[in-house]
């Protein structure tokens, strides 16, 4: 199998011609597939071929110089930049997102400021309210409590006066209605006694 | 096709190119060079052309391997290692579209030669030692000289480093030559065991159920395999170019 590289060259051409030779065949009968191997037995093994060696070694390295340049040039920049571009849009899509978060938590701090502020001044309102008619009412009834202690004050003016002059016929009457007696009893009545006495009584 | 386990990795001349005796010729290994080349580059080139902000399936699979290597270098090598990022990106481009089109029937394995896989490494190996040197000056030589080592033992530990240092292209290159190469022999023994048992009537057709079982599931696994290998090359690329950037360690 491990052919020196000079016997290698040296049958290379002859092998490829009786392999070309046996390989239509070979799938017949195992007797070609034997002729074949030992046609490979003697050219060596394909892949430590040294017959081909340079022209290997030049197309691989035609091959992968251009498609390594090409990847250098090409590709890599491309999927490096669509990457960093997608990278770049997360980041500024990410802060965005922060950015409304905050406009929104702000906007919910002043809804909830307005709310307390509306709050307190209807307090406010409701409280002067409160007062204002507390007050008045008690005004109103200030003044319905003098006008009644005037009208009380009034009638207790007339019932003494009209008590005094009632009184004071009150004596009248009784020295006339005890000098009417004492006349019907005495046949005569001393006014002046009569007076007097009404007056001891009376008094 | 010959019933031959051998036959796929022969190299057939299309255009015969002979120059100072040395055959340069177009063969069926450079046409799937080029195949695998353009391949993958107008995968990579058309997925992409959309620049997609939200990506579509093929674009994903562009940019996950972009980041798959950048982070695997990364981790590897450090930031300084990005500026080899092209070089182990199309390292790992190219073996893992060669493996994976050899995984087509009656297609040439171009990682299945020694050659190839060993001028891939001698790529690797070359740029670190370059780079090695361009860099550190002799500060590059600290490879070979861990540290904390006994000053008896450094003349012996330096053997060591040097004779593992030289085995690097011989082992990255054999192990993905040989990983390709013993997958597609068995493969292909495996699948000649079918042909073979059938043509021998009704019992060998239900003999040849267990090969072709087989020839199934080894296919499995020589994708699996043929993604592997790709990853280890591209992966030991990542270390031994760390060893270029920070000889010290």
């Amino acid at each position: 199998m491990f052919v020196t590289p000079g016997y290698a060259q040296e049958t290379a051409p002859a092998s490829g011609d009786a392999h070309g030779a046996a390989t239509p065949g070979a799938a017949e009968t195992g007797a070609h597939t034997e002729a074949a191997a030992d046609a490979h037995g003697k050219a060596g093994f394909p892949p430590f071929e040294p017959t081909y060696f340079p022209s290997q070694i030049l197309w691989l390295a035609i091959t992968f110089g251009l498609f390594y340049v090409f990847l250098k040039k090409v590709v890599l920049p491309r999927i490096g930049s669509i990457l960093e571009v997608r990278r770049d849009r997360i980041a500024h899509d990410l802060d965005t997102a922060a950015r409304l978060k905050e406009d929104a938590d702000a906007a919910v701090a002043a809804y909830e400021q307005e709310l307390a502020d509306a709050r307190a001044k209807s307090n406010r309102i409701a409280n002067e309210a409160r007062d204002a008619a507390k007050a008045e009412a008690d005004a109103e009834r200030k003044e319905v409590e003098t006008a009644l202690n005037a009208r009380l004050a009034d009638a207790e003016t007339r019932i003494a006066s009209v008590r005094a002059s009632a009184m004071k016929d009150v004596g009248a009457i009784a020295e006339e209605t005890a000098t009417a007696i004492v006349q019907s009893l005495v046949g005569s009545a001393d006014k002046a006694a009569v007076a007097s006495a009404v007056k001891s009584v009376r008094e | 096709m010959a019933n031959d386990p051998i036959h796929q990795f022969v190299i057939n001349e299309i255009v015969p190119i002979n120059i100072a005796g040395m055959n340069f010729s177009f063969t069926n290994s450079s046409l799937f060079m080029v195949a695998t080349a353009v391949g993958a580059a107008a995968f990579l080139y058309l997925t992409t052309s959309s620049r997609g902000l939200i990506p579509s399936r093929l674009q994903s699979i562009s940019e996950m391997s972009y980041e798959f290597i950048a982070n695997m270098l990364r981790d590897a090598a450090g930031t300084h290692g990005m500026k080899f990022f092209p070089l182990v990106f199309s390292l790992f481009m190219f073996v893992l579209v060669a493996n994976l089109f050899g995984m087509f029937p009656y297609f040439f394995t171009v990682t299945s030669h020694i050659i190839v896989t060993f001028v891939l490494a001698m790529l690797v190996i070359l740029t670190v030692v370059v780079y090695g040197f361009y860099k550190h000056g002799f500060g590059f030589l600290k490879l070979f000289v861990p540290h904390g080592v006994p000053g008896i033992l450094v003349p012996l530990v330096v053997a060591i480093e040097v004779i593992s240092f030289l085995s690097r292209p011989i082992s990255l290159s054999v192990r993905l030559f040989a990983n390709m190469l013993a997958g597609h022999i068995t493969l292909k023994v495996f699948a000649g065991f079918v042909t073979s048992l059938s043509a021998m009537g009704a019992v060998g057709i239900a003999g040849s159920v267990l090969p072709l079982a087989m020839t199934v599931a080894l296919t499995g696994l020589e994708f699996l395999v043929a993604f592997l290998q790709a990853y280890v090359f591209a992966v030991l690329t990542c270390m031994y170019l760390n060893d270029a950037i920070h000889p010290g360690h």
